[in-house]
């Protein structure tokens, strides 16, 4: 319990996806100006992080890992090398199920997601939280925990932006600095921030 | 067409830089350029995905139904980089092992989707190709910049090959270890955008607010 405790410190804070390794910043940049939207986008990748990163612990585990396929008689098939086109695949697959299913039962919450769902997809964080995942071998519940604290930890930091852009647009900026140039300084100086944190071990 | 194929070369470096004036792709040009080795090597690995990959599309563009283009592109583009990733694995291991996770990533870099999606589904293969390497070459030349800072400053170092003598090995340079860390890519990158914005005063972005001078007896109209 411990341990997992300590991974989801880390995946929040730590080794956050955003601000330390630079995932999703194509969309951390572009949908930052409001809060409410970056709440919303927000949670739209914490929710498919937590399905899609042990979604492909499933499949690296059943069928890609060497040895996997053993029981259909391909003995020590190794089939990691297709990995990437299998994850991104199951992302956009699971991304397609999921506006499907919120369609169907939960028409408010896909209306307030909805505009979101097609642009995680694409969006680094996603794959990069399988990616590490499948780098540092993590197990089944391990994914699990993981999933939910970098989704978590990457909401946490557009969230963050959006506020201190929301009030940033009534100051005076040099003209060269407006809009992107300064948000890359402002993510800078929240990088640093978030930086404190490292070290932290429970 | 020379002149027309230089333009779609050579427009992306500057004037129309992805990075810059559309915030694409950044997702993995601040992660590696810490040194200049794996800067470059990612470099390569992305303009050849981009220009393959515009190549590819821009050839079976009109077999391809609208409703199913996304995930085509993304097969052609996935395919691409396991090629790429097993090339580097087999060639520069070292390497591979340092860009980690991120010549995976250049799957969902928003530069190679975006160039298939504006540009490589609606012009012949040709001039897609030439689109695909400007692009690359415009991230590439912001990606080696980036990288060229860092590594000097933050160990003093170009390539791997010692330019500044450091501290800790009897030399004369105090290493800047700020330059390794991610927060100085970020600044590093808002910098050099408002150096070429002063640069290129079109680029720069109009303010969602004016400040005016209202109360005090000597305002001014506002300068547009």
């Amino acid at each position: 319990m411990e341990a997992h405790l300590s991974l989801l410190v880390r995946a929040i804070f730590v080794e956050n996806l955003a601000l330390s390794f630079f995932l999703g910043m194509c969309t951390f940049l572009a949908v930052s100006k409001k809060i409410e939207t970056a709440i919303g986008l927000g949670t739209a990748v914490t929710v498919v992080q937590t399905i899609t990163v042990p979604a492909n612990n499933l499949i690296l585990n059943g069928f890609l890992k060497e040895g996997a396929l053993d029981w259909i008689g391909l003995n020590g098939v190794d089939l990691t090398f297709v990995g990437l086109i299998c994850y991104i695949g199951v992302i956009a697959a699971m991304v397609q199920i999921l506006e499907m299913a919120l369609d169907k039962f939960y028409p408010p919450l896909y209306h307030a997601l909805g505009i979101f769902l097609p642009l995680i997809t694409v969006n680094c964080a996603i794959l990069g939280g399988s990616l590490f995942m499948v780098e540092r071998d993590y197990s089944f519940a391990e994914s699990v925990t993981y999933g939910v604290g970098s989704g978590v930890g990457w909401a946490l930091a557009i969230t963050a932006i959006a506020g201190v852009r929301e009030k940033l647009k009534y100051s005076d900026i040099p003209p060269g600095l407006r809009g992107l140039g300064i948000a890359f300084i402002i993510t800078g100086l929240m990088s640093l921030g978030f930086m404190s944190f490292s070290g932290i071990q429970l | 067409m020379a002149s027309a194929g230089t333009k779609v070369l050579l427009d992306p470096l500057v004037d129309n830089n992805p990075i810059m004036l559309q915030s694409l792709g950044i997702c993995s040009a601040l992660a590696v350029t810490a040194r200049m080795d794996t800067a470059f090597t990612m470099c390569i690995a992305l303009t050849s995905v981009t220009a393959f990959s515009n190549l590819f599309i821009s050839m079976i563009r009109q077999g391809v139904p609208p409703a199913i283009r996304i995930i085509v592109q993304m097969t052609i583009i996935a395919s691409l980089v396991i090629v790429v990733d097993q090339i580097l694995k087999a060639f520069a291991y070292e390497i591979s092992k340092m860009l980690s996770v991120f010549v995976g990533l250049i799957i969902t870099n928003c530069i190679v989707m975006g160039r298939a999606e504006a540009y490589a589904m609606s012009n012949p293969p040709w001039p897609s190709f030439l689109d695909g390497v400007g692009n690359g070459l415009g991230y590439s030349a912001l990606l080696m910049t980036v990288a060229f800072f860092r590594e000097l400053f933050g160990s003093g170092s170009l390539f791997g090959i010692t330019l500044l003598d450091k501290v800790t090995d009897g030399g004369w340079y105090v290493p800047n270890g700020l330059m390794l860390l991610p927060p100085s890519a970020f600044f590093l990158i808002g910098l050099m955008i408002w150096a070429v914005r002063i640069w290129k005063p079109a680029q720069v972005e109009k303010a969602e607010y004016q400040i005016q001078d209202a109360h005090s007896p000597t305002a001014r109209p506002v300068a547009a």
